[in-house]
């Protein structure tokens, strides 16, 4: 049967390597995962389970005063991104998806700069920017927002993009032809239909976001808004205590939780597309 | 057809206005700052007309890279690094890619989660996890030490002392550079060798190819776009890393282009020639930019012509 399937032959080699990929790529973070539930100091020998480092009085991650404005202030960035993100890139998406000519080409490109700039190049430049003209706003929580959403919008675009070339022009079509008028085509049709792709993009840019390194630390302005990976950079290789290991593990949690959550929204409501136009055409 | 073309363009407004002005206007504030001045406080002075625009500094570091200076030096290990990177991402990837789109049968959802879940690990959390392993007394150190592949390193000039992984190592930031990055090329390496026509390669051996003729004369030509692709996409934040080499090495040894750029700019007041660093990096990286960007562009109209 196999061999039908497959008249190569059964690939161990590829079997093997595979598998020690997947180990090599899991093994080191869960290993990590693990030392934060370590009772003891260490980061490398093994003292027995407990939750210290969690929830514990002191250095915990839940009664250090750094760990938790870090991870506080990880959240704030993540949601304000996503507020701003979100809208703007979905409309953005709607708009280059119809608007065709003069301008549309050039848009479409600068758009998707953002996405192979490397990092390093928009840190500076939003740096440069802020510092040289927008003092007003300077550097710290404005200005680490303004960057985030200045590169996560992009993602938005793509995913909601993709889903409008998925819906095709039909409904909205169908919708003038029973006489709406386009205000309603875009409230009615159009958004509802989209709705699963903006909550795909909208998990996407927080995962993004709480994940988000260069730029960050570049608008960053003291201590106040140093965020999780921030201080994952600059105490990794100096931490006392298995918190640093806590706090990376919560910020993973709620990270995989996010896109977990979006991905069965997505799947729940994208299969059942007609379900949801009879529901937005019903007056 | 809904609305006039009015409201489309209305609709994408704030989006270009932002663009504009976060990314465009910023991306223009390094070329101002590289071509300004500094004042008494070694401030950046950015010179935005370009009538005004000051060569100075551009062409003090332009002259290092010239007489096989400090930049220059900086600029090669960066090369060295991200194309050793490269090459060791491509001979792991492309295998557990080619295993993942051609073998899985019914692990294939598992398999494929298993590949996309260091996508959504934090980098620096990664990282963090490879310094508990590597630091002294580390389980990785252990492992390393007493399956002999610490010995085999040292040998080969590739480390310079037993359990000195962490503590400015080349080859260190090397691995860590491919552990970092390689998720991402394995994606699309998978979706362009799932794309491939079974039958193409059925043909090839009805035909008389050997399995590795099949693969050498079929699989592998039709995977290289995205091969190239792949490539580029972590060729370029490799390029532009400076936290790896900082957390692995933590020595002047593994400066990378990265590095340089954040101390001259974040962490220091040498702005104006961090600037120009920045600048020349980016023009460096254009070609790589321009090639991903055209190889999407097109992928992009084939989705806006299939609408249409």
């Amino acid at each position: 049967m196999s061999r039908l399937r497959n008249p190569w032959g059964r690939p161990r080699g590829l079997v093997l390597v595979t598998a020690v990929y997947v180990l090599w790529s899991i093994v080191p973070v869960a290993v990590a995962i693990l030392f934060a539930f370590n009772d003891g100091r260490s980061r490398t020998t093994w003292q027995g389970f407990s939750t210290r480092w969690f929830t514990g009085a002191t250095g915990s991650v839940f009664h250090d005063a750094a760990l938790q404005s870090s991870l506080k202030h990880t959240l704030l960035l993540g949601v304000l991104c996503v507020l701003v993100a979100t809208p703007l890139g979905v409309a953005l998406a709607l708009g280059l998806q119809r608007w065709r000519g003069a301008g549309s080409g050039s848009v479409n490109t600068v758009m998707l700069l953002p996405l192979v700039t490397p990092e390093i190049v928009m840190g500076v430049a939003l740096l440069l920017l802020f510092l040289k003209i927008f003092p007003g706003i300077g550097l710290g929580t404005t200005a680490q927002v303004i960057g985030q959403v200045t590169f996560t919008l992009s993602y938005v675009v793509v995913i909601v993009r993709g889903r409008l070339v998925s819906i095709g022009r039909d409904y909205e079509e169908v919708a003038a032809d029973l006489g709406a008028p386009p205000r309603d085509q875009l409230l009615r049709v159009l958004l509802p239909l989209l709705a699963p792709a903006i909550v795909a993009s909208a998990a996407v840019v927080f995962a993004i976001s709480i994940d988000d390194f260069v730029v960050t630390q570049y608008l960053s302005s003291d201590a106040s808004t140093t965020t999780v990976s921030m201080l994952l950079y600059s105490s990794a290789r100096g931490a006392p205590t298995p918190a640093l290991n806590a706090l990376a593990t919560v910020a993973l949690v709620i990270t995989l939780a996010t896109l977990a959550l979006a991905f069965l929204v997505y799947r729940r409501f994208a299969g059942g597309s007609d379900a949801a136009v009879a529901a937005a055409l019903e007056v | 057809m809904m609305g006039s073309r009015w409201t489309w363009r209305l609709l994408a407004l704030p989006g270009v206005a932002w663009l504009s002005v976060f990314f465009l206007v910023a991306l223009y504030a390094v070329v101002s700052v590289a071509f300004g001045n500094q004042n008494t406080l070694s401030e950046p002075v950015p010179f935005w007309n370009p009538l005004d625009w000051n060569v100075g500094y551009v062409l003090t570091v332009l002259r290092d890279i010239g007489s096989g200076g400090q930049y220059l030096t900086v600029f090669l290990r960066t090369f060295l690094f991200v194309g050793v990177a490269l090459a060791l991402s491509l001979a792991i990837g492309y295998p557990v890619a080619y295993y993942a789109a051609r073998h899985t049968g019914r692990w294939r959802g598992l398999v494929l989660l298993a590949l996309v879940l260091p996508f959504w690990i934090n980098y620096l959390m990664r990282m963090l996890a490879w310094i508990n392993l590597l630091g002294p007394g580390g389980w990785g150190t252990i492992v390393l030490h007493d399956v002999g592949i610490e010995r085999l390193f040292i040998w080969l000039g590739l480390l310079s002392e037993r359990g000195g992984w962490l503590d400015g190592q080349p080859t260190t930031v090397i691995i860590a550079l491919v552990y970092g990055y390689v998720p991402f090329l394995i994606l699309p390496l998978f979706a362009s060798l799932d794309r491939i026509d079974q039958r193409q390669i059925e043909a090839a051996r009805d035909l008389g190819a050997s399995p590795f003729q099949a693969f050498r004369r079929v699989t592998l030509p039709l995977s290289l776009p995205g091969i190239l692709a792949g490539s580029v996409l972590i060729a370029l934040p490799m390029f532009g890393d400076y936290y790896t080499p900082d957390l692995v090495c933590a020595s002047a040894k593994c400066n990378m282009i990265g590095n340089q750029i954040d101390q001259f700019t974040r962490q220091g007041s040498e702005k104006v020639t961090g600037a120009v660093l920045t600048l020349l990096l980016a023009l460096v990286l254009l070609v790589l930019m321009a090639y991903y960007l055209r190889s999407t562009r097109s992928a992009d109209a084939d989705l806006r012509a299939g609408e249409a």
